[in-house]
């Protein structure tokens, strides 16, 4: 049993530092009213544009500088999703329009882009399997601390990660604190409530959207990274990411839009997301297909007993997927 | 304020305005219903910003574009609905927006706000959330929002509006304390007596047009008004009697219970004639809402009949137990106007012909759509009832509260009904445009409706209706003349069931 939690443990850590990324950039997101659907596409967006990048200097340098490997890749994916972002937030907060059509659109857009580029990069690497491999980024960005295989069980559950899972639960609790204690995190949460109110009160409504959703899409964005350059080795094959998008939006209500939760409701959800590997080989396929449901069935639990409860501060942000317009009455 | 100007669309909503206010001084801002009041604040607060005009503060010019550049010049608004953000607490709401040095300290805030609760008077718990607030607390936390900004010019939209008389008087006492501290304050209101009650000086202002100011004590109720309305109101209500009334409702023992099983109308019983209008009065929630919801379908009758005599086919039948939809066909409508005067019977986002279109629908035949029809009946209440906008298809929700109730109500009366229910009708109306509402309904009277009129003042039901209904409890505690009662009479029968004294 131990030694299944062992291997079992760290697995679903690294399916669920994905998940927080991007929880964690669609909760400040949602935290300033803006409900991004974008974001499985934002994640794909990441994912792709670190891939491009480390393709090419990967391709073109005979010798890999380790600073460059990485920061290469990290840059790319920022700015791929922050533009992403950005697209986002002219269409629904300077042209108002429908946040749920956009968001989809952008998901669709997203994964396509990916998709396409990701298959032009694969052409273009004649590779025999349909995929791009990165080893050399992913070997960098994976490193772990060196005492991490000495220690026992103990290194492989806590320090067995490369630096991204940790960076991903720093920015986590720093979002948690940012929202909770600080004046701009109280700012956030006004305009997300009730931006004619931050309005009057002096708060820059529309840059506190853009910035909120510009930064958490480049959270989320670094989600799609971590996925493709770490926890796959580099490799990037055709949807290689999957509904985890949708997972991590999922994972926003699962915690009632707090990103410190989301830390272990993230693990929660990514081992769930994996548990059907472990059932007793022979059981049927359907079955699994049972299992992979688990994640959506206890998001819909807690949004059943959380309406139950009918408390002020569970509920989601009160303009959220709402346009704001000063003169509007 | 100089010459200020604001538009939207094609309405003009200030013309031109000159605004003085003095330091240290308490300015009551008077006009009718969508005289441009609040908009005319709402660019001084940077809510709004004027097309034409400039902004002097101590002789200087200066640009208010945003409701922070308000707060950098010391203005402060308190508006009609409160900007406060529900879920956070009364310390949160009031530093939000402030950029003060050094990490965020709820507990130095929270002192501070004590520290000038005191000095004005407030009575404020700063660390309460603002959905567990009375809406005078609410309107306490805005007001100490104001001042923690150091504000010295405070904008108060109809502050009473949503006051009990004694939270009123609190509200006044707190009003001449920052006076006294020499803050300059300007209050909406359109009700004279505070007006007269409060004020230094009262400025007024009519369709957008500034008319002038008057210094409170040179001013009483009668020139006020003259002022407001641009002509002498006839303060007597044209009142004509009845012709040939017959009964049209008989309402026998009516009882209903609601979702917890409480009696909210016991054995209600009463008739409403043809061509006469029957008031009904009675305190806040005495069953005013649930009779009228239970004569036209909406809320479920328990015991007792609606006895109907329909005057197109001659028939009678009793409605208890119908649909809706078959008693608003058989001629009985209802204009509700709830206290957010949208929540029930218009739909925002739509524009007049929308709005008529609700009820018209189901006329049409086939599968489309027949516009020309409820945009006749648009046009028609547009022109009038004088509705303000600039088009039939303009959105009910963004013209003034007055409008959008001439539109519910003048959509009631266009299905040209046999029993006109109207709740609440004048509610936070202008005395011109009440009176517009009562011609109407005496207009209906006198073509043989029978007119149930639900009204909070006693004065107009006493001068409008023939006869008044009592409401005390859900239970019915007279049936008075309304030409020989006086109010006296029927304060008495509000309060006790049959106007005995010796009953609790």
């Amino acid at each position: 049993m131990l030694n299944f939690l062992v291997t079992f443990i760290p697995r679903a850590i690294m399916q669920g530092i994905p998940l927080l990324y991007g929880s964690t950039g669609e909760i400040l997101t949602e935290k300033s009213g803006n409900l991004n659907l974008g974001i499985p596409g934002i994640m794909y967006m990441g994912a792709i544009s670190s891939v491009i990048g480390a393709f090419y200097y990967e391709t073109f340098r005979t010798s890999m500088n380790p600073i460059l490997a990485v920061l290469i890749p990290l840059v790319c994916c920022l700015l791929g999703s922050f533009l992403t972002g950005l697209l986002y937030c002219f269409l629904t907060v300077s042209l108002r329009a429908n946040q749920n059509v956009t968001g989809l659109a952008i998901t669709t857009f997203g994964v396509g882009f990916g998709n396409f580029f990701g298959g032009s990069l694969i052409k273009l690497s004649n590779a025999e399997v349909p995929a791009i491999v990165l080893g050399g980024t992913s070997g960098y960005i994976k490193t772990t601390l060196p005492f991490a295989n000495t220690t026992g069980w103990f290194g492989q559950v806590f320090l067995s990660y490369g630096f991204l899972a940790y960076l991903a639960i720093i920015i986590a609790l720093v979002a948690s604190y940012v929202l909770k204690r600080t004046r701009v995190g109280l700012h956030l949460r006004a305009v997300g409530e009730s931006p004619a109110t931050a309005d009057a009160a002096g708060i820059n409504v529309v840059k506190y959207k853009y910035v909120a959703t510009c930064v958490g899409s480049m959270i989320a964005g670094l989600g799609g990274l971590y996925y493709v350059l770490d926890y796959s080795n580099g490799i990037w094959s055709h949807n290689a990411f999957g509904d985890r998008g949708w997972l991590a939006i999922a994972l926003v209500i699962f915690t009632i839009w707090r990103p410190s939760v989301s830390i272990l409701a993230s693990i929660l959800f990514g081992g769930l997301y994996i548990l059907y590997l472990y059932i007793p080989t022979g059981t049927e396929m359907a079955i699994k297909e049972i299992y992979k449901m688990f994640p959506y069935v206890i998001t819909l639990l807690v949004l059943i007993i959380v309406s139950l409860r009918k408390k002020r501060e569970d509920q989601p942000p009160m303009s959220l997927g709402l346009p704001y317009f000063r003169e509007e009455r | 304020m100089e010459g200020i100007t604001k538009r939207f669309g094609s309405v003009v909503a200030n013309n031109a305005i000159h605004l003085e206010l003095h330091e240290g001084e308490i300015l009551s801002l008077l006009g009718e219903n969508g005289s441009g009041k609040t908009t005319l604040m709402n660019m001084l607060s940077g809510i709004y910003y004027p097309d034409e005009g400039q902004i002097y503060i101590h002789d200087k010019p200066v640009t208010i574009s945003s409701p922070k550049d308000a707060f950098d010049n010391g203005i402060g608004m308190i508006h009609q609905h409160f900007k406060l953000v529900d879920v956070f607490t009364a310390t949160e709401n009031i530093i939000l927006g402030l950029n003060e040095d050094g990490k965020m300290n709820l507990k130095e805030a929270g002192k501070r706000i004590k520290e000038i609760s005191q000095k004005y008077g407030f009575e404020i718990d700063p660390d309460q959330k603002i959905y567990n607030m009375s809406v005078s607390q609410k309107q306490t936390v805005e007001i100490v929002k104001v001042l923690y900004r150091g504000a010295d010019i405070l904008i108060l939209d109809e502050p009473t509006a949503v006051l009990t008389p004694q939270e009123t008087d609190r509200l006044f006492a707190v009003m001449r304390n920052m006076q006294k501290d020499g803050k300059s304050l300007i209050i909406i209101t359109h009700k004279l007596h505070e007006v007269l009650e409060v004020s230094d000086r009262v400025a007024i202002l009519r369709k957008g047009e500034y008319i002038g100011d008057v210094l409170t004590k040179n001013a009483d109720q009668q020139s006020l008004t003259d002022m407001m309305v641009g002509r002498a109101v006839s303060l007597n209500i044209d009142r004509p009697l009845p012709v040939d009334p017959k009964p049209r409702l008989e309402v026998k023992d009516l009882t209903v219970h609601d979702e917890l099983g409480v009696k909210r109308l016991k054995d209600i019983s009463f008739t409403a004639y043809s061509g006469e209008i029957l008031g009904i009065a009675g305190v806040a929630g005495s069953g005013q809402r649930e009779l009228l919801e239970a004569i036209s379908g909406l809320y479920p009758i328990a015991k007792g009949s609606i006895i109907y005599h329909n005057p197109k086919t001659n028939t009678t039948g009793n409605l208890a137990g119908k649909d809706p939809l078959e008693i608003q066909k058989a001629g009985i409508s209802m204009a509700f106007v709830p206290e957010d005067r949208l929540g029930m019977g218009l739909v925002g986002s739509m524009g007049m012909t929308g709005n008529m279109m609700l009820r018209s629908w189901r006329n049409n035949k086939g599968p489309f759509l027949d516009k020309k029809e409820p945009e006749r009946v648009a046009n028609e209440v547009w022109k009038e009832l004088e509705v303000v906008t600039p088009s039939v298809d303009f959105p009910v929700r963004r013209m003034s509260g007055g409008n959008v109730q001439k539109v519910l109500v003048g959509r009631e009366i266009a299905q040209d009904p046999a029993v006109l229910m109207t709740a609440y009708a004048v509610r936070g109306l202008d005395i011109n445009t009440s009176y517009t509402i009562y011609n109407l309904l005496t207009a209906e009277k006198m073509k043989g409706v029978a007119v149930i009129y639900v009204g909070e003042d006693l004065d107009v039901l006493l001068e409008l209706c023939d006869r008044l209904l009592v409401l005390c409890g859900g239970q019915v505690s007279g049936v008075v003349d309304a030409r020989t009662t006086d109010k006296r009479e029927v304060g008495m029968l509000m309060t006790r069931v049959g106007g005995n004294t010796n009953e609790k």
